[in-house]
């Protein structure tokens, strides 16, 4: 039967690999390509790619990098960063990699989404929303640009959005949980899990195999995404490239079989 | 020689790299001339159907495929869109396919038994071979491979079934017509299940 995704994320700042605390003070960790080499060998689910300071400063996706990671991956791929037209997806689907992740699109010019789905099928689009609790509201918004600008809108309402416009996938990153490692948001989750028929992806807060047990636990099927869990090791957070083994991995899938 | 279609899209150098590790011979075949130089091909694929057909037709090499694939009987194994392509036609676009198979493409139903189905199809599924032979030899028990997809190929005849997996409901996720084989499921990302299926493929 199918099984949940436990997906390491990596960002991408400059070619290199960075880690971040709430989307603030990113510290390089090593080398993009090092890091896929060392997850192929650990026989990862999946793997997603953001670029973080590609929307930010308008540039282009990096298509030598994508062909390169595209080249080395054994496993599908989700890249993301920047990717603003429909040109830009073909292009990067054309390199070898299996999704085009969308971010702020979703809001400046929606029906990208929709054309992207039509030309490379919606299996290969996914709409990332980075989410934050707004101050004194404690509402919930989706901020875009690197958690530099509030869209003022609902993750709910964007994720229902992404997929009547025809997304295949939706990401929900949270900005207050990244990279401290403290648990997911379930809360936020549970409110787009029953909103949408998509599968979904979420990140932020991974601090231990216990987090994602219980996530799949909550959720049956799912994506279970992190970033510094499977990048740093121990109190000191030294850097240290990891994933569970596949006997953890089939432990940590059958809890959803708690659920049906 | 394997030969790889490079026809613009799916992941020709995931399987190039495969084959090199498994020291077999291949080559991406991005013309005619090159894919004539081949004994075996492998059809890869990412996408929606037209975007794929479209790709296969200007790209100048399918009138060589079917020479290859039908005139020769040259084994040939589609992955993912490649496989659906070999159908007749495809629900998910208006073009086309090569029609090797007599089959068609239709989309998953949205709902089974009254739940939601979550689509695409995505994710890591266990896929049951009717026969622990030829492209399926060597697997082990807990074989599983990458799914992604929201359309599902559907053969006319039951005996062109390779495997079934379940989603919802069971589908085919191999097929096999003679020297035409297909796989729903991408063996270049599925590590060493996929290694192991992607060097059956030059046995078989």
């Amino acid at each position: 039967m199918l099984r949940s995704r436990i997906i390491p994320c990596l960002l991408v700042k400059n070619r290199g690999l960075v880690k971040t605390v709430n989307f603030a003070n990113p510290k390089y960790v090593g080398d993009p390509i090092n890091a896929v080499k060392i997850f192929n060998e650990k026989e990862v689910d999946e793997l997603i790619v953001l670029n973080i300071d590609a929307s930010v400063q308008n540039k282009e996706p990096d298509y030598g990098m994508i062909k390169n990671l595209a080249a080395e991956c054994r496993m599908p791929l989700c890249y993301g960063g920047g990717v603003k037209t429909l040109e830009h997806v073909e292009r990067i689907i054309s390199l070898g990699v299996e999704k085009v992740a969308l971010s702020s699109v979703v809001v400046s010019n929606p029906q990208i989404i929709t054309r992207a789905a039509e030309v490379v099928g919606s299996q290969s689009i996914v709409v990332v929303l980075d989410v934050k609790k707004a101050g004194r509201s404690g509402k919930y918004e989706v901020w875009i640009h690197n958690a530099g600008k509030s869209t003022r809108q609902s993750p709910i309402d964007l994720a229902k959005l992404a997929e009547n416009l025809g997304a295949g996938e939706v990401v929900i990153n949270s900005i207050d949980n990244d990279g401290v490692m403290n648990g997911y948001d379930l809360d936020l989750i549970n409110k787009i899990r029953e909103a949408i028929s998509l599968p979904m992806t979420v990140m932020g807060g991974a601090g231990s195999l216990k987090d994602i047990a219980e996530l799949i636990q909550s959720f049956g099927i799912i994506g279970a995404a992190a970033g510094s869990l499977f990048v740093f090791k121990g109190v000191h957070r030294a850097v240290l490239i990891n994933y569970p083994s596949r006997a953890e991995k089939d432990a940590l899938a059958n809890q959803c079989h708690l659920m049906s | 020689m394997i030969g790889i279609v490079n026809y613009g899209l799916g992941n020709v150098q995931a399987i190039a790299n495969i084959y090199k590790r498994l020291n077999i011979e291949a080559v991406i075949a991005s013309s005619p001339d090159e894919l004539l130089t081949a004994d075996r091909i492998i059809l890869p694929g990412v996408g929606a159907f037209d975007w794929a057909m479209k790709r296969l037709n200007e790209s100048g090499m399918k009138d060589t495929l079917n020479e290859l694939v039908v005139g020769k009987g040259k084994p040939i194994l589609g992955i993912c869109v490649g496989m659906q392509m070999m159908a007749k036609r495809s629900e998910e676009g208006c073009l086309e396919g090569l029609g090797w198979f007599n089959a068609e493409v239709c989309r998953f139903s949205k709902e089974s038994g009254g739940r939601k189905v979550f689509l695409p199809h995505m994710g890591w599924n266990d896929v049951v071979p009717r026969s622990t032979d030829g492209l399926f030899k060597n697997l082990g028990v807990d074989a599983r491979f990458y799914f992604l997809h929201s359309y599902y190929f559907l053969p006319a005849d039951q005996d062109h079934v390779l495997a079934v997996t379940d989603y919802n409901g069971p589908y085919a996720s191999a097929v096999r017509s003679g020297n035409v084989f297909g796989t729903q499921f991408h063996p270049e990302k599925s590590h060493q299940w996929g290694i192991q299926l992607l060097k059956n493929f030059t046995e078989t």
